[in-house]
């Protein structure tokens, strides 16, 4: 068994979890729950995989995937924001028409192939022994994703309009009296969760598979909600959490590959089990800072 | 699965509402309905089913008048069948093994309709029941597999450990043992009919451990992909798969429900409908194999030969003796080969299988 070519099947399945978190967690961050990222996701990698084949281009195809992931949103930010309808109910709602919607973009491209974005070898770094092939042979959405973890981590700690958005998450109230604008920051946070989700949806239609498929997503993107909630709000726990909830889905088929006679459905729930426990126990040792934004989930209503 | 579930429910409710609306002055017609446990867009098992209402409505179309539900979880079935029985549909097809419970609940209700079941054992009165032998067609896939492997190891990507599985796990490794006796095998279970990224990372993990031929018993084509993409071996999965992987695609387990549907039908058109239990393979063409292809000659002349033997009857994929893991005898139930009540109910592996089942 080559083990680089099990690092490098670890690192491809973390990513999708990756970018649809982070952009969950920059909305969570602005004070907005939205739990559409399924059906964002959905409507990402219809889209993007429609466009992709009609124009023959994969860079169309990813550009109309996020497209689709921030119009997704959109429809979400205007019930939220415009008639600060219930974010609950809209993220589901969300989630049920852009699997619907998705299903029905989709439907003519069902049974057509396209050819899977390969993977770019870094020159020098990729011929390190053992982990070069792994982590430096990638596909472009692996780097981008961990480059734009550092960026949101900076953006979000270090610069003045982070600064807002945060302050906009925990008491919009306060932000509000503070002069902020506190729908146009929140605006632009579901926007990028949508585009993030987006991006998420392409890399499983054009990246990991070559196809669309009704329910492509089979619920990544709850997993991804998940992972931000668990991970505590903070990009840098994200890539730790996506990391270990990748590798444990490939190590548990492997597992069972290697015939070490663990019931299948026990391995099953590893990923599952390994992730949540990862995770509680970094925030317990960090202890403070474990609760959400405090403005989280709750409608803004201005009686300006 | 839930929310495509209500939006499909939704379409139908108001489809149904439309023609309910419209439907009075025209020629009374006969309504069958159908059940999809996946979306019909999975290019898969669900697909293969729509393949055959489709051909049922240009057969019958009509006299008939059909519509489906897609995406019905196991879990809330009961609904959307009742809902379809409630408004008018005379026949109706609920197309999952986990369908069972709530099919035989609503035809409780319900005695003027008529159900037919997919991959089920229950029947009643107006319960019928129909599947294919799909072990069959995995036969014939373990002598390709086992022909063609370079390192004498095939891989088997499963679903659930249900019997039906573990039937299709056992043919392919007793086909595969039939011309190659120290051939091995490796079993990953899914746990899932339908999760395109998981199962190809499930294929993956079956290629990095040196298997070089798959068979899947998961519904989306990533694994076969995934095959191409490796430069290995697979086989499609209910519908032929080709153009996903032209150099990798062996040959396709294709289901072909479509004249089972319309022989259905006419006979409740006729009014002679009766609850019966339908298991046809290769012989009805139930099951069919797409084009063996990216084979030798003599590996493609092998295997029309097994195809034509299996769908004459004179070959049997379980024929006795059948040795299970420990080397034991299994008691032979059926005329020299296992009876279909000890496939439908499979639950131990063939010698030569060194994975353990799980319970």
């Amino acid at each position: 068994m080559s083990y680089e070519l099990v690092l490098f099947t670890i690192v491809t399945a973390s990513t999708p979890f990756l970018l649809a978190a982070l952009g969950e967690l920059v909305t969570e961050r602005a004070g907005v729950l939205n739990l559409g990222v399924e059906g964002m996701m959905a409507m990402g990698a219809a889209c993007g995989f429609a466009a992709a084949i009609t124009f023959d281009s994969n860079a169309i195809g990813v550009l109309v995937g996020m497209l689709a992931g921030m119009l997704t949103a959109a429809v979400f930010a205007l019930a939220v924001l415009g008639f600060a309808a219930n974010q609950v109910g809209c993220g589901l709602a969300l989630t049920i028409f852009g699997l619907g919607v998705a299903g029905m973009i989709g439907n003519r491209f069902v049974g057509l192939r396209r050819i899977q974005i390969a993977p770019t070898e870094i020159p020098f770094l990729s011929d390190i022994p053992f982990i070069g092939k792994a982590l430096f042979s990638h596909d472009i959405f692996v780097y981008v994703s961990i480059i734009l973890t550092v960026l949101v981590a900076w953006f979000l700690s270090r610069t003045r309009l982070g600064l807002m958005l945060r302050s906009v998450g925990e008491n919009h109230v306060s932000a509000q009296a503070l002069g902020l604008p506190v729908r146009r920051i929140r605006l632009g946070a579901i926007l990028f969760g949508g585009a993030c989700s987006g991006l998420a949806g392409v890399y499983l239609s054009l990246v990991y598979t070559g196809f669309w498929a009704a329910n492509i997503t089979a619920s990544k993107g709850w997993i991804a909600v998940l992972l931000v909630v668990f991970a505590a709000w903070r990009p840098v726990w994200l890539v730790v959490g996506a990391y270990i909830f990748g590798a444990a889905s490939v190590l548990q088929l492997h597992a069972q590959a290697a015939q070490l006679g663990i019931p299948s459905q026990l391995l099953s729930s590893v990923p599952y089990v390994v992730t949540i426990v990862v995770l509680v126990i970094l925030a317990w040792v960090h202890g403070r800072n474990a609760g959400g934004p405090g403005s989280l989930g709750n409608p803004y209503i201005t009686d300006r | 699965m839930i929310t495509r579930r209500a939006l499909a429910t939704l379409a139908g409710a108001c489809a149904m509402a439309l023609a309910a609306s419209s439907g009075v002055s025209a020629e009374e017609k006969l309504k069958v309905g159908f059940i999809y446990i996946g979306p019909i867009g999975d290019y898969g098992y669900s697909y293969q089913h729509n393949e055959g209402r489709k051909a049922l409505e240009k057969a019958l179309g009509d006299k008939v008048e059909t519509t489906y539900v897609e995406g019905v979880s196991e879990a809330d079935a009961e609904r959307p069948i009742e809902q379809l029985a409630r408004t008018g549909h005379k026949l109706i097809f609920t197309n999952s093994f986990g369908f069972m419970e709530a099919t035989l609940k609503v035809a409780k209700k319900y005695p003027n309709v008529k159900f037919e079941h997919a991959t089920g054992y229950k029947r009643a009165a107006n319960v019928a029941t129909y599947a294919a032998r799909f072990y069959e067609g995995r036969y014939i896939q373990g002598q390709i597999a086992a022909k063609m492997s370079k390192t004498g190891i095939i891989g088997y990507l499963a679903a659930f450990p249900i019997p039906e599985c573990v039937a299709g796990i056992n043919a392919y490794m007793l086909g595969a043992q039939s011309v190659r006796p120290d051939i091995k095998l490796k079993v990953v279970w899914a746990n899932t009919w339908y999760d395109p990224a998981k199962e190809a990372d499930a294929a993956k993990a079956l290629f990095d451990q040196n298997v070089d031929v798959i068979t899947q018993h998961t519904d989306s084509p990533a694994p076969l992909q995934t095959a191409e993409a490796r430069g290995k071996f697979g086989f499609g999965q209910a519908s032929d798969m080709e153009q996903f992987a032209p150099k990798a695609q062996l040959t396709a387990l294709v289901n072909d429900w479509s004249e089972y549907y319309i022989e259905r039908t006419k006979l409740v058109l006729d009014g002679k409908w009766t609850s019966t239990d339908t298991w046809d393979g290769l012989d009805k063409k139930m099951i069919v194999m797409s084009p063996y292809k990216n084979m030798p000659d003599d590996v493609k002349k092998m295997a029309e030969e097994t195809e034509a033997a299996i769908a004459s009857h004179k070959l049997k994929p379980f024929k006795c003796p059948v040795l299970d893991q420990s080397g034991k005898e299994v008691e032979c139930k059926g005329e020299g080969t296992l009876s279909d009540e000890q496939i439908l109910g499979m639950n131990f592996y063939v010698k030569g299988i060194e994975d353990k089942l799980p319970q």
